[in-house]
């Protein structure tokens, strides 16, 4: 449903470039949920933001494969969380407000916009915080408001760029699974980058393994764990270990392999 | 946490609010106006009367028809040149800030405008725009606008770009996004250079009142020096005195009622 096609991204300052993508091609079906984890200075964010039309490509093509759009602007097909919530939110809104100003466009009923809010909240478990502003939220309760916001926009995909990676182990583990929860109620594929093995296996379908800059695939791995996941049975299996061990292989391989791949820096 | 330190953040924080804030900020102010009183009293220099003597010419001379002829044109010119400066600031600010190269080209011009004295521009107003309200309403504008403009263009400058990327991935048009979060996230400075600029509207309010003038607090306040009237003139100091710290306080309510989300935040 989402195609990306050898991607490249080099950043020019002042004469100096820096290669970060050099090549990066995977697609993302209808329904999945893909998690792209690589070693850190992957250009994971740089990934996300190419791919969710908020960063021009040097090269190569990210195309919605449904209407066979070729992505140069952020579309709306596609909501993002970032990874810092305390800095996506607006402080001076309150949440309800927060939640609500990306559907201004989309549907024009306040109504029927109170109601879509409402409703983004309640799945996440966030009902009645309409009214309080996001200082007054613990930093998982703003991450949710974040992920509310997304949900409320009815996008096809969800991007998150490392949406756990700012709160302590047990919220990330609630959040991990609200996220699962949300993806079989609201139906939507989901793309999510972290540098978090475990997590990148426990939530995914298939798992982009990405090397450090300048970044290639080095692998797709098929996780065939049962749904529905559960921290700890799930975790539990064999199965899960010799999956994550997969994954952490080819992350030391790419972290090792850094000097030999240097880029035109 | 022991009993002596929950008994020592609670009274660290009590005193400073409320009540017992209001009058602990009080005392000192009280303190020196009775110091004041008493060393005075039987004073015969003509520079420094009997306080007794300046509160009495304070309340013949300000709280009765100078309010309507001297107070209120003063403060309506510094108002009005507040006003205006504060409507070219922001906008122009606003536009400055977005455009990168207008701005760092104007920068010069800015700085120079900037860095001229208030007083020395009087006559220089008088001049071009005669005798009357305009040349003071025009200075005084001129001079408050810097500090808001170039808060503006810096507020609007370092926007946190996580906030634009929110913004653009969900699609926001150009104007909303100037609206609902560029405005906002620099209100906190476009604010503080308001509050600079009020400061610089009052000072140079005075200033214009000096030369060429037929009415104002100033105007009063130099022509007692002038006259040898010094109660009048010591009390005209302590009118803008008064006034200052009454226009500050407003401007600090407004300020917090406006920036609360800013100051909430910031405390934890």
């Amino acid at each position: 449903m989402l195609t990306v096609e050898h991607l490249k991204k080099t950043y020019t300052t002042g004469g100096k470039s820096l290669e970060v993508l050099r090549d990066v091609s995977f697609t993302v079906e209808e329904g999945e949920f893909v998690t792209v984890v690589g070693p850190s200075g992957a250009g994971k964010t740089t990934l996300l933001r190419c791919m969710a039309g908020l960063l021009p490509r040097s090269g190569g093509t990210v195309t919605l494969t449904k209407t066979g759009k070729v992505i140069d602007a952020p579309p709306p097909e596609i909501a993002c969380v970032f990874q810092d919530y305390s800095r996506s939110l607006m402080p001076w809104y309150k949440v309800g407000r927060n939640v609500g100003l990306p559907l201004v466009n989309t549907i024009k009923d306040r109504d029927e916009r109170k109601h879509a809010v409402e409703q983004a909240l309640q799945s996440v478990g966030l009902e009645g915080f309409a009214d309080s502003y996001p200082w007054q939220l613990s930093g998982g309760m703003q991450q949710r408001v974040a992920i509310a916001r997304a949900l409320a926009y009815r996008p096809e995909f969800l991007i998150m760029d490392e949406p756990f990676a700012s709160v302590d182990a047990q919220t990330r583990a609630d959040l991990e699974d609200l996220i699962l929860r949300v993806r079989q109620i609201a139906g939507v594929t989901i793309v999510l980058v972290t540098h978090d093995i475990d997590e990148a296996v426990y939530l995914a379908d298939r798992v982009v393994v990405v090397s450090s800059r300048p970044t290639v695939v080095m692998d797709v791995i098929d996780i065939d764990l049962p749904r529905p996941r559960s921290q700890v049975t799930t975790k539990g299996l064999p199965r899960f270990g010799e999956l994550r061990t997969q994954v952490a292989t080819l992350i030391t391989r790419a972290g090792a392999a850094e000097p030999s791949r240097a880029g035109s820096a | 946490m022991t009993t002596t330190s929950i008994i020592t953040t609670a009274t660290r924080r009590r005193w400073s609010s409320g009540f017992g804030g209001a009058i602990l900020s009080l005392v000192l102010p009280v303190l020196i106006i009775v110091a004041w009183w008493v060393v005075s009293a039987n004073s015969t220099s003509p520079f420094f009367p009997p306080l007794q003597a300046i509160l009495t010419t304070f309340a013949d001379t300000w709280l009765s028809t100078r309010v309507l002829s001297d107070i209120v044109p003063s403060l309506v010119r510094m108002i009005a040149g507040f006003a205006i400066a504060a409507v070219i600031g922001v906008v122009l600010g606003a536009l400055l800030g977005r455009l990168r190269i207008v701005a760092y080209a104007l920068n010069p011009l800015l700085q120079f405008g900037r860095s001229l004295p208030a007083t020395a521009l009087v006559p220089v107003a008088i001049v071009l725009f005669g005798i009357g309200d305009t040349p003071k309403i025009v200075l005084i504008a001129f001079v408050s606008c810097f500090p808001i403009l170039l808060n503006t263009i810096d507020g609007v400058r370092n926007i946190d770009p996580v906030l634009e990327d929110v913004g653009r991935s969900f699609r926001l048009t150009r104007m909303q996004r100037f609206r609902w979060v560029q405005l906002h996230a620099a209100s906190p400075q476009v604010i503080a250079g308001m509050r600079v600029a009020l400061s610089l509207a009052f000072v140079v309010m005075v200033s214009t009142e000096m030369l060429g003038s037929t009415n104002g607090i100033g105007y009063v306040t130099l022509l007692a020096q002038q006259g040898f009237q010094i109660p009048l003139m010591w009390s005209g100091l302590i009118l803008l005195g008064l006034l200052g710290l009454i226009i500050n306080g407003i401007f600090i309510l407004v300020e917090r009622a406006l920036l609360r989300w800013y100051t909430q935040g910031q405390e934890d």
